[in-house]
């Protein structure tokens, strides 16, 4: 079964959208499960001000929610009109790291995100998710342009 | 609100003009005030030739009770405190609220601050070499306290209707006597504590702070800034005015950013200093461990070294004062006991690592040259020690202390807020008058001199000790009981490390 699982990484870029339509495409035709995952950037060894850390848990909520909102929640009903099975993920974290962990879990046979097309400066210094996945990720990974 | 503060500004540059000084008359107005405070706080008992006050025997007899009752958890949690900030009993699930590693990281900003470069020049020069050693031993027993009151700290915060959370001394020690059946007695220790903190923040988290950056700048600038203490009170109020009441977080943050690594320059560059010295190290450590137990040269020989090392331990690491576990309550966990480990690494850093780091390079400069620093006390003499060396040195060392300051007002803002919204609930308007009290004190902190100031700070610190501990001797077995609940838990593998 595991062959047949999608991980869509989304962000609400053009570039995911344009990943959106090409996983609902291909999982379309080859009859797979997509799993849509969000992560929202976070490192656990940031500093925080006091009052940062005491609004915490109710910015987490918010986020969480903001992303089913705006982006996972609307990516699962276009999937779901094309007949394909779902299920969806939002988690805080290192993106690529967290996207790995994703897969490993739901034994997704790959993972498929959108370009972002960065300036050069930006990416070369922070490097790029579709990068570092390309990089790390023990499963192919497609990236759309 | 311009209008205010042009005319304000007007009123202080016309006053000091017209008076030679605004400064004076202020130093003459606090000096009966810090005189007061001192002698009731500070009551003292002659023992064996020396004078000991009662409330540092208060925290000294408190933080060895929680190390023998802890079974001393200083040194047997120290290892899996390490491992809990690193992340390795991190839950994957519950990402995206504070770590533990934040926790401690706001916290230890909050602590280290002046104290560190400052604080314990004052302890070298009142209580010689051997203070020192007292101040690393009272480090080590305060990773105790801090285990017991950061633990109830996060057992009984409050959650407040918005999500946020509110946490500290004034809700355990309300909550935690509640449990016990004594509902009025805790309501009156609550309402203490939180008076307390609030005058505290003024004091400690704030007057001494911006004092110590005005004394350091005014150093660096050759006396320029002589008589202009107003002016730089008006300016560093001004920039914490726009982070606490104009909400400018990127001041906050960028702060928070570079205050670990001012932390890291700070302590690299003592290193150096010690090794620079390094033929004078030997006799330094030599003299730190002599002096702690005669007591050469000092008022009240061995015992005065201990108390001026103890009291100038609990000024820097703030063990015993609660302080910190209204900052380390924000931790989300559902094991309580978990912030109270990694809370026992705070006195650690700041008090056995960078105050004894501090305390070398001041030492070893001493033994090279007893009298490299004149009659600097202060920042200025731990200046001096470096300026040795380096003589570009000060300009830097102005900025760190600047920055450790501000963060550190920045973080008692906070702490002195919660005591606020404790008793007058958490109202906006409330809040803004609390905020603009606090900025005016920043400005008061550069106009009056070291020596009443740090009296008057010290007294209040001291003072919000004693409700505290009070209430951690009662609470001691709720907080032991959560330990071993804990400890059996890690032991069947209940919980284990997810990495």
């Amino acid at each position: 079964m595991s062959e047949n699982v999608i991980l869509l990484a989304v962000d609400g870029s053009d570039g995911s959208k344009r990943a959106l339509n090409h996983v609902r495409r291909r999982a379309e035709l080859g009859g797979a499960k997509v799993v849509v995952a969000y992560v929202i950037e976070w490192s656990p060894y940031s500093f925080n001000t006091p009052e940062e850390n005491a609004e915490r848990h109710s910015r987490r909520e918010s986020e969480i929610a903001k992303a089913h909102d705006t982006v996972v929640g609307p990516a699962l009903s276009h999937l779901s009109e094309g007949g394909i099975e779902v299920e969806s993920v939002v988690l805080h974290g290192n993106p690529s790291e967290t996207l790995i962990e994703i897969a490993k879990k739901t034994g997704a046979a790959q993972i498929v995100i959108g370009r972002r097309g960065e300036s050069g400066l930006k990416s070369l210094i922070f490097g790029s998710v579709a990068g570092n996945l390309i990089q790390t990720a023990p499963i192919p990974v497609m990236v759309v342009p | 609100m311009n209008r205010i503060i042009i005319a304000l500004l007007a009123t202080l540059a016309f006053a000091s003009q017209a008076q030679a000084g605004i400064d004076e008359s202020i130093n003459a107005f606090t000096a009966p005030i810090a005189q007061f405070v001192g002698t009731v706080v500070f009551f003292k008992i002659p023992v064996a030739g020396a004078q000991l006050p009662l409330v540092v025997l208060w925290l000294v007899v408190g933080a060895v009770f929680f190390t023998v009752y802890m079974g001393f958890i200083n040194l047997r949690g120290f290892k899996h405190a390490i491992e809990l900030v690193r992340g390795d009993y991190a839950d994957p699930k519950s990402s995206g609220e504070v770590s533990h590693f934040q926790a401690l990281a706001t916290a230890v900003s909050g602590t280290v601050g002046i104290g560190n470069i400052g604080g314990v020049a004052v302890a070298v020069t009142v209580g010689g070499s051997g203070a020192t050693f007292w101040l690393i031993v009272a480090g080590f027993l305060g990773m105790s306290t801090k285990f017991v009151e950061c633990t109830l700290g996060v057992k009984y915060r409050n959650e407040n209707p918005d999500g946020s959370v509110s946490g500290g001394p004034m809700y355990y020690l309300r909550r935690g006597f509640q449990d016990r059946g004594m509902d009025g007695f805790g309501k009156f220790m609550g309402t203490f504590y939180a008076v307390g903190i609030f005058i505290g923040a003024l004091g400690i988290g704030n007057m001494f702070q911006s004092n110590q950056a005005y004394v350091q700048l005014n150093t660096v600038a050759g006396g320029a800034l002589d008589g202009y203490g107003w002016l730089v009170g008006l300016i560093l109020a001004g920039v914490v005015f726009a982070v606490i009441i104009g909400g400018i977080k990127s001041i906050a943050r960028v702060t928070e950013k570079v205050v670990p690594f001012m932390a890291i320059f700070y302590c690299f560059f003592a290193i150096i200093v010690i090794l620079l010295n390094i033929t004078s190290l030997p006799m330094a450590i030599s003299n730190i461990f002599t002096g702690a137990f005669t007591g050469e040269g000092v008022a009240g020989g061995a015992l005065g070294a201990l108390i001026i090392g103890f009291q100038r331990a609990v000024f820097s690491n703030e063990a015993g004062i609660g302080s910190a576990s209204i900052a380390h309550a924000a931790v989300r966990t559902n094991e309580p006991v978990t912030e109270g480990y990694v809370s026992l690494l705070e006195p650690f850093i700041d008090t056995i690592v960078i105050c004894t780091i501090t305390a070398l390079v001041i030492g070893t400069s001493q033994v090279a040259d007893p009298n490299f620093a004149g009659d600097a006390t202060g920042v200025a003499m731990t200046s001096a020690a470096f300026e040795r060396h380096m003589s570009w040195f000060p300009v830097p060392l102005a900025f760190a202390a600047l920055l450790f300051a501000f963060s550190t007002m920045i973080s008692w803002s906070y702490y002195g807020l919660k005591g606020w919204t404790y008793l007058f609930g958490e109202g906006q308007m409330g809040q803004t008058v609390y905020k603009v009290i606090f900025c005016a004190f920043v400005a008061l902190g550069c106009i009056v001199q070291l020596g009443p100031i740090l009296d008057i700070s010290d007294a209040l610190v001291f003072l919000i000790c004693v409700p505290n501990i009070l209430g951690l001797y009662f609470l001691a077995p709720i907080v032991k009981a959560e330990m071993e609940a804990y400890k059996a838990k890690l032991e069947t593998g209940e919980i284990r490390k997810f990495a």
